[in-house]
C-alpha cells in the first residue's frame, strides 16, 4: 500500500473501513512522506508520537461509524490545539501552548480523526504567499521556486504533496481559495458563521472563517460536514440544523442559473485566465446549466474596503499581545510601556506591523469617519451587489485568482501588488458568502489555475454539487513529481 | 492625504510598537502607497448608505450571566513569560 497517500480522503476512508489498511499503516505512510518533505517547510510542529498512539488506539477498537474514522490530519497552525504549540506563524506566539482545543479541530477529532501536525502559514494569516511566516516561507510542490499561496500555504503545500489526506485552513480574504488555486486543490470558504471561530487565533473577526482544503469536492463535503456546526462559544455562530453535505452530494445541475459577473474581467488579466473561465462556462453549460450575465458594480472597491476593515479589526485583535499573559516578552525597556513597545516590535514581523499601523490609524480620533465608516458603507454596497444578483442566479462563476503561483520573492517588496492577488476572493468575505475554489486547468508553464463558485449564504450544498459535477467533467488531475524527496 | 514620518511615529506610539529609526523611511513609503490604494473609495458617494455593521441577519445572542468555568489559575498562568504562583509579573508601574 505504498501509494495510499496519493488517494483521496474518501478512498482512504474506504480502505480503512474495509481493513485494506490499518490506521497505523496509514499514519506511518504519512509520517514517512513528511520526513522526506522537509524542503517544503510546510510543517511548524509535528505530533507523530501522539498520532501513532491514536492510530493504534483506533486499530484496537475501530469505530467506522464516524465521518473521519482513523484518519490523521494536519491543520493550519492558527487553530489552537490543546497541549500542542500554536504559533500563528509568529515569533510572538513561538512558545504558546494552549490549554484548550478550538471548536473546529475538536469537531474533527470527535468525528474520528487525530492530529498529525501543525502547518505553516503567513504570520497571523496576513499574507498571500506564506512568505510572512516567522518560520520561513513554504514551497509549492508544483515547483521549487514557487509560493504555495497564502495565508494557508503550509496547508495547500502539505495537501498537494500528500503529507495529509485533507486539511483545514482559514480564509479572511482568500487564504483558503488562493492557495488551493495555486496548488491544484479544492478549497472552500464557508458562509460566515457556519464554522465556529472559537479557539482560532483571530485576525479580522467579521471576515475570518475556517474551511476545508481537500483533493476532491466529495472530500470537501465530508470535511465541511465534520467541522461545521453551531457553537455557543462563538457569538456569531449560526444556530441551524446540521447538514449531511456528503450524503446529499449530487451531480445533476440541469437548469441551475450561473451568473457571470462582467467586473471580474480585470485589466492586464492573463489570456489564460480568460480562457480558463470560458472553459468553465462551457463545462457548466454542457451539463445543462444556464449562463446569465450579471453585474457586481462595486467589485473594484472590495480590496480598498478590505484594507480598511481587516487591518482595523486586526489592530484591535492583536492588542492582546502584550508580553504579559502569554507569548514572547522583550527583555528590553525601562518601564511597562517600553516593555510593551519592544515586545510588539520584536515579536511581530513587518507585514503584521504594517497592518496594525494601518488599522490604528484608520480607527484613530478624527479619521474614523473618513476611513472605517466609509469602508463599512462600501461594504454594504458590495453585499447589496451580491444580494441583487442572487435574486437572478443560483451561483456565480469567476476565476479564483488573477494569475497562477508566482515566484518566491517576486512580490515581497510591493505590498499593494501582493494585495491585488486577492482581488477575486475578497468580495466574498466582505459579503459573508460561501465560495469554492476548484482546480480547472494549467497555464502554459504547467502551473494550476482555479475557478471559483460563489453561493448564497448557507447554500454550500449547491456550490458543492456544481463543483462535484464540474470536477467529473473537467478532467483536471494534479500530477506532481516528488522532486523534494 | 499623505502620511509623514512624524504621523507614523505617533500612530506607532498609539499601537505600542517601537519603530526602528532606520526603517521609518521604507515604512512611510509602503503605508503611503497602501493609503493611496485605499483612498479609491473617495470616488464613491456614500451619503445615503447605511454602514454595514453585521453580515448576519441575526442579532448577537446574549447568554445568562453565570459562571461556567473557573478555578483554572494554573492554566491561565501557564503561558506567562513572567509570573509567580498567583500573579502575572510586570515591570514596576507605581513607585
Amino acid at each position: 500500500m505504498s501509494n495510499i497517500t496519493n488517494q483521496s480522503l474518501s478512498e482512504i476512508l474506504e480502505s480503512i473501513k474495509s481493513k485494506k489498511i490499518s490506521s497505523l499503516e496509514l499514519t506511518q505512510a504519512y509520517i514517512k512522506n513528511i520526513e522526506n518533505a522537509k524542503k517544503l517547510n510546510s510543517f511548524v510542529t509535528t505530533t507523530f508520537d501522539q498520532a501513532l498512539e491514536n492510530a493504534k488506539k483506533f486499530d484496537n477498537k475501530p469505530n467506522n461509524e464516524q465521518l473521519l474514522s482513523g484518519v490523521p490530519i494536519a491543520v493550519k497552525d492558527l487553530f489552537c490545539t490543546e497541549n500542542v504549540k500554536t504559533t500563528a506563524g509568529s515569533n510572538i506566539l513561538n512558545n504558546f501552548v494552549p490549554s484548550y482545543e478550538s471548536t473546529v479541530t475538536k469537531n474533527l477529532w470527535n468525528n474520528g480523526a487525530f492530529l498529525l501536525g501543525k502547518l505553516n502559514c503567513d504570520e497571523f494569516a496576513m499574507g498571500s504567499s506564506n512568505e510572512t511566516s516567522f518560520f520561513g516561507n513554504v514551497i509549492n510542490p508544483i515547483g521549487d521556486h514557487l509560493v504555495p499561496g497564502g495565508s494557508s500555504g503550509g496547508s495547500s503545500s502539505a495537501l498537494a504533496a500528500d503529507l495529509t489526506p485533507a486539511t483545514i485552513g482559514t480564509d479572511t480574504g482568500g487564504s483558503i481559495r488562493q492557495p488551493a488555486s495555486f496548488t491544484g486543490t479544492v478549497g472552500l470558504k464557508p458562509t460566515y458563521g457556519l464554522c465556529s471561530r472559537w479557539g482560532i487565533v483571530a485576525f479580522a473577526s467579521s471576515l475570518d472563517q475556517a474551511g476545508p482544503m481537500t483533493k476532491t469536492v466529495n472530500d470537501c463535503s465530508i470535511m465541511l460536514e465534520a467541522m461545521s456546526g453551531f457553537d455557543d462559544k462563538d457569538s456569531t455562530s449560526i444556530n441551524k440544523k446540521k447538514e449531511s453535505y456528503s450524503k446529499n452530494l449530487k451531480d445533476n445541475i440541469k437548469g441551475l442559473k450561473i451568473g457571470i459577473p462582467k467586473e471580474y474581467r480585470v485589466d492586464n488579466m492573463p489570456k489564460e485566465i480568460d480562457e480558463l473561465w470560458e472553459k468553465g462556462k462551457k463545462i457548466l453549460k454542457d451539463l445543462g446549466a444556464q449562463l446569465i450575465d450579471i453585474s457586481l458594480p462595486h467589485t473594484k472597491y472590495a480590496l480598498p474596503t478590505y484594507y480598511i476593515v481587516a487591518p482595523a479589526e486586526a489592530s484591535s485583535n492583536l492588542a492582546r499581545y502584550d508580553g504579559v499573559r502569554y507569548g514572547y516578552r522583550s527583555q528590553k525597556g525601562k518601564d511597562l510601556i517600553e516593555m510593551y513597545e519592544n515586545t510588539r516590535s520584536e515579536g511581530f514581523g513587518d507585514e503584521v506591523k504594517r497592518r496594525i499601523l494601518i488599522g490604528t490609524y484608520v480607527l484613530s480620533s478624527g479619521y474614523y469617519d473618513a476611513y472605517y465608516l466609509k469602508a463599512q458603507k462600501v461594504r454594504q454596497l458590495i453585499k447589496k451587489d451580491f444580494d441583487d444578483s442572487f435574486t437572478k442566479v443560483d451561483a456565480i462563476l469567476t476565476p479564483s485568482t488573477p494569475s497562477s503561483a508566482f515566484k518566491i520573492g517576486e512580490k515581497t517588496n510591493d505590498p499593494v501588488s501582493m494585495y491585488l492577488n486577492d482581488i477575486f476572493t475578497v468580495p466574498v468575505n466582505l459579503a459573508g458568502l460561501p465560495a469554492l475554489s476548484l482546480p480547472a486547468g494549467l497555464d502554459k508553464q504547467g502551473y494550476p489555475l482555479g475557478l471559483q463558485l460563489i453561493g448564497k449564504a448557507l447554500d454550500e450544498q449547491k456550490i458543492l454539487n456544481i463543483g462535484h459535477a464540474f470536477e467529473k467533467n473537467c478532467g483536471y488531475k494534479n500530477e506532481i513529481k516528488k522532486w523534494w524527496s | 492625504m499623505s502620511l509623514d514620518k512624524e504621523k507614523i511615529k505617533h500612530v506607532a506610539k498609539l499601537a505600542r510598537i517601537s519603530v526602528d529609526e532606520a526603517k521609518v523611511d521604507s515604512l512611510t513609503k509602503d503605508l503611503n502607497s497602501i493609503f493611496k490604494f485605499i483612498e479609491q473609495l473617495n470616488e464613491l458617494n456614500t451619503d445615503k448608505v447605511e454602514p454595514l455593521t453585521s453580515i448576519l441577519n441575526q442579532s448577537l445572542r446574549s447568554r445568562k450571566d453565570e459562571i461556567s468555568d473557573g478555578k483554572i489559575r494554573e492554566k491561565i498562568l501557564k503561558n506567562s513569560p513572567k509570573k509567580n504562583e498567583e500573579f502575572f509579573v510586570v515591570p514596576k508601574v507605581v513607585e
